[in-house]
């Protein structure tokens, strides 16, 4: 059996607009780090093998899983979780769409599903291609629900809220 | 366990020197195997942080054809981006379908050929286009065919102390694709998958398969048999389209699949030979692409 | 029916799309689930499960594991004070083996350290000597194999008989069929917080469907006086009947109890998969014979449940497997038997539809080939055989409440039905992302299906939920201990205090084991039965409102009311007029009450009584397009006509209709636990597989009010009948689509494309 050598490390993570110093394991996921050391338990654990999407962050505004990285590594990263995305009184657009559409059942799948909107809304805007048109060259991304639904698979939901999410995200696509 | 993360490829090759490291890239297989607990580093080499193995340039038309040579940390969602899938449109289609967009923003190439997973979905496609890999040692830089580098499940031709840096693909003339088959729509682990790429000045057809062998395996004679039945000169025009329906039966034949919990080895056999077909009818057939 | 016309006023009352109360705090990620716990102190529990389906065990070794750095404890059933054994309705299952293991996964130990790593590793160093025994693996065998557990193999073998089950009409038609091993698969895995008390007790902070009966099996075997068990609800992710047995429950309590430290244990995604119990796979007979015209002359069935190691809900899932085996049609002779046996398969317990979902599948196939046999088209034979109020069941009880069967069939099948196929886009084709399909080979197929089960508890079950409600100053505060899983009980909660005593704010008490049990989330029970005790309570509160403004008025508290959020009388000459916010200033009213619904009987050797207390219905139509050649599926539409009694939240019931489709979708077209001998061999979401967004089809539902008597506000419970008739609706139109049989659920590729199965 290895022996467990845990090496710490000072390490820096830019969350949510604030920089935090911490002393970490390196074997630390990033979704870890959040969850255990820094109290943002806002970011889910639901498979730890980024079948899921319940760990959904942006790292410098782009779609990751938490769990599959060290959080040594993410060090060079602007990370926004959903703790970041809005608070209360202060809601993202898409978090009050999720509340008016009904967009969640059991909520665990939720902070994940919102992360991976806005970063997927980002990606539209930034002229990102389309996964459903047939020809891969590229043309204005015509946000529609068979598009929604792909740039979304990425999510589970298991309470099956998808009709209602989809509905969400077109709610604030306008 | 200690994580290095090297900022230059000399750096990671020199780290690599130490025979306990294990290379780390965008970690969609190394973390699940980290996460549950099936892999247990002492130390790990991050790729994260090396610039230029996250690029990819068009080499200049010295050789013929013209090559793209992709960083190993190049994404599948880069593959993804214009400018790269007009020049690669096979690998781009097989890019779209691995797993969900956040785990197309963390893979990258280099390491869906180090995992060489029978699976790899882009695995086709490197095969197909004949890809070459360029893999980096404190002995210099070293070329090795896709056909040659992955010699089996999970296994490749690495040797301890090498990097896989790069990976080579030329720019063919002629239609490419590739498709997947999942029990899901979105988000699947490949049951079976094809590539089929076609070069209309070299007159030849190439067709790999994924998901049904040890790893990606060419249909070599169902290659042969199509472009000595295409007429090039007119591939459009052909009025009569060749037999596409042996075309897939001798693809079929050239699989080698297995049962698992995936799906059976008879079903992949014949929906592979499925796919064979609608490929090359895309290509060739009434209303094709060439 | 209940007074509810008294607050129109009020905002967010009963029949509003009222928004969730946990809404806001889920969608900014600071809702706590029971996962995200911590306390001072907290140490790691993990546990060791058998590897083995069937093992004596010789020994356990703990000591290496006890040597590593950071260990606290390591405990074995040889630890546990009291009772060794647990269950939900019985108690067959130890907390850890002793003598034998009987599935892989059984859990064996514990452990608890101050990582999770160092626990990881002292269940490595945990040294059991196993003798593998040849497992019982095939329920066919189970009966008559020798006994591989001291209770027996069969948990239940139910005959229901009537009329004479050999008359036999003109027409005959006979199918087998198969239900694979289906999992709840909800997204927060199973996690809980045990912190031991001053006073030598528990308090346990978990996501459960039952607080109490989680303590009561806590407290038998830790040895401990339930009140001094004291559970409350960690934020739950999801359930569908996965949390209605202990999973790590009375380990967690055990570790705490030894080591006097606070235990979490979380269970990572391949543990959820093995920690808890599954749908149970069936194997169907069923033999319909019927008039000409296509009206039932007689049924036979035979359903074989594989119950797995342990009996958990078993007993109860045959009894509803067998007694709805027929469906929602009218059929005077009968012969249904169902048995639920043990092997040394994962056990098998509740999951939303409950024993309904099998034989649905198995019966709906049945009426297809029943309406191709008299050439009828198959929502007309269904029309012709539909149940109604004042029908017979099987068991031969008297339909009293109401059933629209026929309404439900005739509104699913009226719904619009989507556009010709959609060839621009392949994304929605049949293989979806991996565009294997070109316009060309898609097929579509139209299929209908209809269902029906019983909502609550049956056969004589003491049911019952406890409330209580406080007023003070207007604001209202209710506490019930039904456990909020998503499905939105707790929105109800509030809505109906709001529609019965005129106010806004209505506060909820956490669900916790301070108050009386609220029974179970499932069986489709918390809006009448939750439902039940929060309205009474709350009238009770507003009974004693009324009262007090009385007698300060010195009046008959007969003449008040409370309209738009005042109090009022109905005689004019008093005009008294008051916010009820300031009706009694100061003073708080605080009724706590017990609800129970009618009593009902256990069934008779004949399988003969009124069991059942009330019964839902629900017709799904679906819209499939399938690539033939490659047995590729993708759901273009389900509409849905659904008996709710009625919609006391219509956004959420569509919601609760919309994920039992999902959850149809995916036992019909990808959904199966995998074992080879006895072992699952996909417990993780890679190769489980549920549906994506992308896999989501249109959703068309009607909602059929026609309110129950008996049950507040006249609803009835929505969850289960979506996933009910869904996944037959949906196989039906791939049979309609590739002609082939698809005798077997989840549908493979390879069933389509090569007829394997058949």
């Amino acid at each position: 059996m290895p022996e467990r050598v845990a090496t710490l490390s000072p390490i820096r993570l830019s969350v949510n607009g604030r920089e935090y110093q911490l002393e970490l394991d390196h074997r630390t996921t990033l979704l870890d780090a959040l969850r255990e050391n820094l109290d943002l338990t806002g970011s889910k654990k639901g498979c730890d093998h980024g079948q899921c999407g319940a760990c959904t962050v942006m790292l410098d505004g782009r779609r990751a899983n938490a769990c599959l990285i060290f959080a040594v590594a993410a060090q060079t990263h602007d990370i926004t979780t959903i703790e970041g995305v809005g608070a209360a009184g202060n809601l993202h657009p898409l978090q009050q769409a999720f509340i008016d559409h009904d967009g969640l059942q059991c909520g665990y799948c939720t902070p994940g599903q919102i992360c991976s909107a806005v970063a997927m809304l980002a990606e539209v805007e930034a002229g990102w291609p389309s996964a459903v048109t047939p020809d891969v060259a590229a043309g204005p991304v015509d946000l529609d629900e068979s598009e929604t639904r792909e740039r979304m698979s990425g999510n589970l939901c298991r309470c099956g809220a998808y009709v209602n999410i989809v509905a969400a995200i077109q709610d604030v696509v306008g | 366990m200690t994580i290095l993360s090297p900022t230059s490829i000399d750096e990671a090759v020199a780290a690599l020197a130490d025979p306990a490291i294990q290379v780390l890239a965008g970690g969609t297989d190394f973390m699940v195997e980290v996460n549950a607990g099936h892999r247990r580093p002492d130390k790990v080499l991050s790729l994260r942080h090396i610039p230029e193995l996250r690029t990819w340039e068009q080499l200049p038309a010295r050789d013929d054809p013209a090559h793209v040579r992709l960083g190993a940390t190049v994404t599948y969602t880069d593959m993804l981006q214009p400018d790269l899938a007009q020049l690669l449109p096979a690998l781009a289609h097989a890019a779209r379908t691995v797993g969900s967009p956040q785990i197309r923003n963390a893979g990258t190439i280099g390491g869906n050929l180090a995992t060489a997973s029978p699976a790899g979905d882009t695995l086709p496609v490197l095969a197909a286009l004949e890809a070459v890999v360029e893999v980096a040692s404190p002995l210099g830089v070293r070329d090795i065919p896709v056909a040659t580098f992955i010699t089996g499940p999970k296994r490749t031709a690495l040797s301890p102390g090498e990097l896989i840096v790069a990976v080579r693909l030329p720019l063919l003339d002629g239609h490419q694709e590739f498709r997947k088959i999942g029990v899901r729509n979105a988000m699947v682990i490949a049951v079976a998958s094809l590539a089929l790429a076609v070069d209309t000045r070299t007159r030849t057809v190439r067709c790999a398969l994924g998901s049904v062998g040890p790893g990606p395996i060419r249909a070599t004679e169902a290659e042969e048999w199509l472009a000595g039945t295409i007429d090039w000169d007119r591939p459009a025009a052909t009025t009569e389209a060749p037999d596409l329906a042996y075309f897939g039966r001798l693809v079929a034949g050239a699989a080698q699949p297995i049962d698992d919990h995936r799906g059976t080895a008879a079903y992949r056999r014949h929906a592979i030979g499925v796919l064979a077909e609608r490929a090359a009818a895309q290509a060739f057939g009434a209303g094709s692409a060439a | 029916m209940s007074d509810i016309a008294t607050t129109h006023a009020t905002k967010g009352t009963i029949g509003e799309n009222a928004s969730r109360p946990d809404g806001g705090p889920k969608v900014r990620g600071e809702f706590a689930f029971s996962g995200d716990l911590w306390a001072d102190g907290m140490l790691w529990g993990r546990t060791l499960r058998s590897p083995h389906p069937a093992a004596r065990i010789i020994a356990i070794d703990i000591a290496a594991a006890l040597r590593i750095p950071g260990v606290h404890a390591v405990v074995t059933a040889a630890d546990l004070p009291a009772s060794v054994n647990y269950g939900l309705e019985w108690r067959d299952q130890p907390v850890f083996a002793t003598d034998v293991v009987r599935y892989v996964g059984e859990p064996v130990a514990a452990v608890a350290a101050d990582h999770p790593e160092a626990a990881r590793q002292a269940c490595e160093a945990i040294d059991v000597q196993y003798e593998p025994q040849v497992p019982l693996l095939d329920p066919a065998e189970a009966a008559a194999a020798p006994p591989i557990h001291p209770d027996g193999n069969v948990f239940r073998q139910l005959t229901i008989r009537t009329g004479d089950p050999s008359a036999r009409g003109p027409i005959v038609v006979e199918g087998a069929y198969e239900v694979g091993m289906q999992d709840q698969a909800f997204m927060g895995p199973e996690a809980g917080l045990a912190i031991p008390a001053d006073d030598g007790g528990i308090d346990l902070i978990v996501s459960t469907q039952w607080l109490h009966n989680d303590r009561l099996q806590v407290a038998e075997c830790l040895g401990l006086a339930p009140e001094k068990v004291r559970l409350s609800l960690g934020g739950v992710g999801g359930a569908f009947g996965a949390r209605e047995d202990v999973s790590l429950q009375i380990h967690a309590c055990l570790l705490a109890q030894r080591t006097a430290r606070p235990i979490k244990i979380v269970y990572s995604r391949e543990e959820s998969f093995l920690g808890h119990v599954h749908r149970h796979p069936a194997r169907i007979w069923m033999r319909h014979s019927a008039e000409a015209d296509g009206r039932l002359v007689s049924f036979e069935a035979r359903i074989l449940l594989d119950g797995g190691a342990y009996r958990s809900s078993s007993y109860h899932v045959v009894a509803n497997a067998t007694c709805f085996s027929a469906g929602p049609y009218k059929v005077e002779n009968a012969l249904a038997e169902g048995i639920g046996v043990r092997t040394n398969n994962p056990p098998c317990g509740a999951m939303r539809g409950f024993g309904a979902v099998q034989v649905c599948f198995a019966h709906e196939a049945q009426m297809d080939k029943l309406a191709e046999a008299c050439g009828v088209d198959p929502v007309e034979i269904r029309l012709r055989n539909a149940l109604a109020t004042g029908d017979r069941l099987l068991t031969g009880q008297v339909i009293e409440g109401t059933l629209p069967v026929a309404r439900v069939i005739r509104e699913a099948a009226a719904l619009p039905l989507p556009p010709s196929p959609e060839i621009a886009d392949p994304m929605t084709r049949p293989g979806g992302a991996g565009r294997t399909a070109d316009a060309a080979h898609v097929r579509r197929g139209i299929g209908f299906a209809v269902g029906f089960k019983n909502l609550m508890y049956a056969e004589g079950y003491m049911d019952g939920s406890a409330a209580r409600c406080r007023l003070s100053d207007g604001l209202a505060t209710v506490t019930c201990a039904a456990a909020e899983v998503g499905q939105g009980f707790v929105t109800l909660a509030q809505q109906i205090a709001r529609t019965v005593l005129g106010v806004e704010d209505v506060l909820l008490a956490p669900a916790d084991t301070s108050i009386g049990s609220a029974g179970s989330s499932s069986a489709s029970r918390q809006t009448w039965m939750s439902g039940g005790a929060v309205e009474k309570a709350c009238q009770a509160v507003r009974a004693a409102l009324l009262q007090h403004v009385a007698d300060r008025h010195g009046i008959d508290p007969a003449q008040l009311t409370i309209t738009d959020g005042r109090v009022t009388s109905t005689d004019a000459r008093d005009s008294i007029d008051l916010a009820v916010a300031d009706a009694a200033p100061g003073v708080v009213f605080e009724e706590e009450v017990e609800y129970h619904h009618r009593i009902t009987h256990p069934l008779d050797d004949d399988g003969q009584g009124d069991a059942h207390v009330s019964l839902v219905c629900a017709a799904h139509r679906a819209v499939v397009d399938v690539d033939p050649d490659l047995g590729l599926i993708r759901v273009v539409q389900v509409a849905t006509a659904q008996d709710v009694g009625r919609a006391l939240n219509p956004l959420q019931v569509l919601g609760q209709i919309e994920g039992g489709i999902a959850q149809g979708l995916g036992l019909a077209t990808m959904e199966e636990l995998t074992l080879r001998n006895g072992r699952i061999l996909n417990p993780s979401f890679t190769d489980y597989l549920i549906p994506t967004a992308l896999d989501m089809p249109e959703v068309l539902a009607t909602l059929v009010e026609e309110p129950e008597p008996g049950a507040p506000f006249g609803a009835k419970g929505v969850g289960e009948p979506p996933t009910i008739s869904s996944t037959p609706a949906i196989v039906a139109a791939l049979r309609a689509a590739t002609g082939k049989a698809l005798n077997r659920v989840p549908v493979r590729p390879q069933d389509i494309a090569l007829g394997d199965g058949e």
